[in-house]
């Protein structure tokens, strides 16, 4: 056999395990369908957890109450004001035509491609305009820039955006953040245990991210701030007996809700996201439920975004989209995708780095403040 | 997900068959196909119009080859119009004559700027260099002991100290002189490109350091936004080249692309994975092909190299061919390639894989069965399957915790992929000669087991 040929062999031998064991596969998945023999799973056996340590929390805050003295009562179009002109450009021109023409509706289109709303959404977005147009019920640019804006804003409308807190448990609730490396997991975490602090609720964090260095360092930092117990694990430590042991702390301290933080991965790998729904069920082993499992993404994300959310759905049940860094020059488009594609509604945007910069998402804020010519 | 510009292009070429020369509207067609893989791919939509026009250019009046369909000439084109985008220079890393050569890392929040900081110094300590890190990002909650534990992972020294950036960075340049090292890699705090103040200070750290290279460390899944970022970070810092991270996702990266044709800087380097020699230098060519989702056979292949054991796969890629292939040698296969990774990753570079496999979602876990069910037979039966009857199908089953009706496919699959590998094996000449190997997706997708 020729040196040069040998890759070809490799990917034939890969391709032929691949394409035999997937045909058993989608057989025997469709076969699941058929009622199965009850499996009874042993519950998890604990003893102790000799790994897992639980850290007080620290009195400090002096400078952090400064920065919450301040009361920060901006709006997400104030927020988001400082860079949205590329917007503003493609609808300026726009309106400044006088005529719909050819020429508007690739304005238009190119506006949406560069907020990241994708080609696809952004495609249905305009044919369902193009229609109103030829049927003469929009006719002039203004109108149109107008109706797309309401367009959006519709689509958005009417998702239950809240924080789903179930008082009537009587034991912790769960909120998971879930994500990719860097999204913004541990810092969404943090400032979501000093807002619900500050809302009278006693909150455990727990340090699930076992994986990347110092991310537990990084939560109690937060913790502190907002005056949380932290529970932690070893550093590649089982995120899962993390949390589970945090849900157990929580529960015998009558605290009613656990935050719980995991590592950032990939959604394409199939072993971490594997790890991710093993945290997401053993979180209820214990007398706590997951009442909230928060996608955290980076506005920045483009088309990928898409590819997030449906893997890490079909993971963890994903209840609602955090948009981090929104007040960067990137404009988060693709969570409409997400949310208009996928179901799955945006509930929280990031748009700084202080505590009060976590804000409750309002979908006519953020088309306004995508078409805002006010600059 | 996607599909492949592959894919999009085959409507538009079935009807140009026949046709001698592409004519502008053909050409617009397939173009207009190509625009919209582009910006599924992330990339910016004034980088895509700028491409799109040169490869416009160049394809109306291509003459159609006998070789190539229309379409596939279009790939090409395509294809080679973005290596030559991505390509160009590539970067070289001299060292400076007085060391330490200063490196400089900077990057917006979350783009991965910390851990390539330390995949960078390990990848200076394999060039036989002594580098040394310093914790510059005082901004973030535990930045700094995330780069000690991944100094210390690696064995390289790192400095910071609370207070100031800026004269942490120059304390930092002064420490490494007096050690001696010869690679100092200065990591900064994420920072927004519109954040006025936060680019001052990286500016600051700059001009206290003067850095011999500035990266940019840029998240293979960011979209349009990554021209504005590319764009400010070059204004202010004069960047030297581009760190893709998170290159191990599923993200198209055309972000790479809007990046080095923005600012014209080579992407050096590129992460492609969670531990820490998961960095290599750039491969423009692998990443052309990845941008129109065509797959990333190279990279696969390499993978498979570094896993195999080349002869046992020889040996059984031989018997393979000749229809000699037994249970037991898949089973062999198997384990090599339950190595490689995650099969729905693996499934992702093959290119031509039909469309209902790529979105089969696929887990690791899906292949125990398989596993389980051979394992259960006897060395006779893996060698000659044949021979397994009504009883020893309902043994196997039992011994594997599957069911008879599982055995009897997994037994008739087998069979018929002896068939067809034989059949394959005897047009293996077709297989030689660098390209993709079309005729082996194509025999596999026309016959996947049941449906």
């Amino acid at each position: 056999m020729t040196q040069s040929a040998l890759p070809f062999i490799f990917l034939a031998l890969a391709v032929a395990v691949v394409v035999f064991g997937i045909g058993v596969v989608v057989v025997s998945r469709r076969r699941a369908a058929r009622p199965i023999r009850p499996v009874v799973k042993a519950a998890p056996q604990r003893t102790d957890a000799p790994n897992v340590v639980v850290v007080p929390p620290v009195e400090v805050p002096e400078q952090v109450v400064e920065a919450v003295d301040e009361p920060v009562v901006a709006s997400l179009r104030d927020r988001l004001s400082r860079a949205r002109s590329t917007f503003v450009g493609a609808v300026a021109s726009v309106v400044g035509r006088g005529d719909i023409t050819d020429a508007t509706w690739d304005d238009l289109e190119e506006a949406l491609l560069r907020a990241d709303v994708g080609v696809g959404v952004s495609r249905a977005l305009l044919d369902d305009l193009r229609t109103r147009v030829d049927k003469r019920t929009v006719t002039s640019p203004a109108d149109l820039v107008a109706a797309l804006r309401t367009e959006m804003a519709r689509r958005l409308e009417g998702a239950d955006r809240s924080l789903h807190f179930d008082a009537t448990l009587g034991a912790p609730n769960i909120w998971l953040m879930v994500g990719v490396n860097g999204a913004g997991k541990t810092t969404t975490l943090g400032k979501i245990a000093a807002q619900q602090t500050q809302a009278g609720r006693s909150v455990l964090m727990a340090a699930g991210d076992t994986f990347r260095a110092a991310a537990g360092d990084q939560l109690a930092t937060w913790a502190q701030r907002s005056n949380a117990e932290v529970v932690r694990g070893a550093e590649g430590g089982d995120p899962s007996a993390v949390i589970f042991d945090a849900v157990q702390r929580a529960a015998a301290r009558r605290i009613d809700l656990v935050l719980a933080d995991t590592a950032g991965r990939l959604q394409s790998n199939t072993n971490l996201m594997e790890e991710l729904r093993k945290v997401r069920r053993v979180a209820e082993k214990g007398e706590g439920r997951v009442t909230e499992t928060l996608l955290v993404i980076d506005a920045t994300t483009g088309q990928n975004g898409l590819s997030q959310a449906r893997q890490f759905a079909d993971a963890t049940q994903v209840t609602g989209v955090v948009l981090t860094k929104l007040d960067g020059s990137a404009k988060g488009g693709i969570v409409f995708a997400i949310e208009t594609e996928l179901g799955i509604p945006v509930k929280l945007v990031g748009v700084g780095e202080t505590i009060d910069d976590l804000m409750a998402f309002d979908p006519v804020e953020f088309v306004d403040a995508l078409f805002d010519e006010a600059r | 997900m996607f599909d492949t510009l592959g894919d999009r292009l085959g409507g538009v070429f079935k009807r140009l068959r026949g046709k001698g020369r592409l004519t502008e509207a053909d050409v617009n067609d397939m173009l207009a196909e190509v625009r919209t893989a582009l910006l599924e791919a992330d990339v910016n939509v004034g980088v895509v119009r700028s491409v799109v026009d040169r490869i416009r250019v160049q394809a109306i009046g291509a003459q159609v080859s006998s070789a190539l369909d229309p379409g596939q000439q279009i790939v090409k084109i395509v294809n080679n119009e973005l290596v030559a985008l991505l390509g160009g220079e590539t970067l070289k890393i001299s060292y400076a004559s007085q060391p330490p050569t200063v490196v400089l890392m900077a990057g917006l929040q979350g783009s991965g700027k910390t851990t390539s900081a330390a995949k960078l110094a390990n990848w200076f300590k394999s060039q036989g260099r002594n580098p040394m890190l310093v914790g510059a990002d005082l901004q973030r909650p535990a930045a700094v002991e995330q780069l000690r534990v991944l100094g210390g992972q690696i064995n390289v020294p790192v400095f910071s100290e609370p207070g100031d950036p800026v004269a942490t960075a120059a304390k930092g340049l002064a420490e490494a002189q007096s050690l001696g090292k010869d690679v100092l890699i200065v990591d900064t705090a994420g920072r927004l490109a519109i954040d006025a103040e936060m680019m001052q200070q990286v500016a600051d750290i700059s001009s206290a350091v003067k850095p011999h290279y500035t990266f940019l460390v840029v998240d293979a899944m960011t979209g349009q936004d990554a021209v504005t970022v590319a764009k400010s970070f070059d204004e202010t810092l004069s960047i030297s080249g581009v760190i893709l991270s998170k290159l191990d996702g599923d993200a198209r990266g055309g972000a790479a692309l809007s990046v080095k044709e923005v600012i014209g800087k080579p992407i050096a380097f590129a992460a492609t994975g969670e531990k820490i020699d998961a960095f290599e230098q750039f491969h423009p060519d692998r990443m052309a092909s990845r941008i129109l989702g065509m797959g990333d056979v190279l990279t696969l292949i390499e993978q498979a190299e570094r896993v195999f054991e080349k002869e046992e796969s020889e040996k059984a890629a031989a018997k393979l061919m000749e229809g000699q292939f037994t249970l037991d040698d898949f089973l062999d296969q198997l384990q090599q390639i339950k190595k490689m990774g995650s099969l729905s990753s693996m499934m992702g570079m093959l290119p031509g894989m039909p469309k209902e496999l790529k979105n089969a979602q696929i887990s690791d876990d899906m292949l125990k069965s398989t596993e389980a069910i051979i394992r259960s037979m006897t060395p006779d039966e893996r060698r000659r399957p044949e021979i397994i009857n009504g009883s020893r199908r309902s043994r196997i089953a039992k011994g594997s915790g599957t069911e008879v009706a599982d055995v009897n496919r997994l037994v008739k699959q087998f069979s018929e992929m002896q068939k067809m590998m034989k059949r394959m094996g005897g047009m293996g000449g077709k297989l030689g000669k660098g390209g993709i190997p079309t005729d082996l997706a194509a025999a596999l997708g026309g016959r996947q087991g049941p449906r």
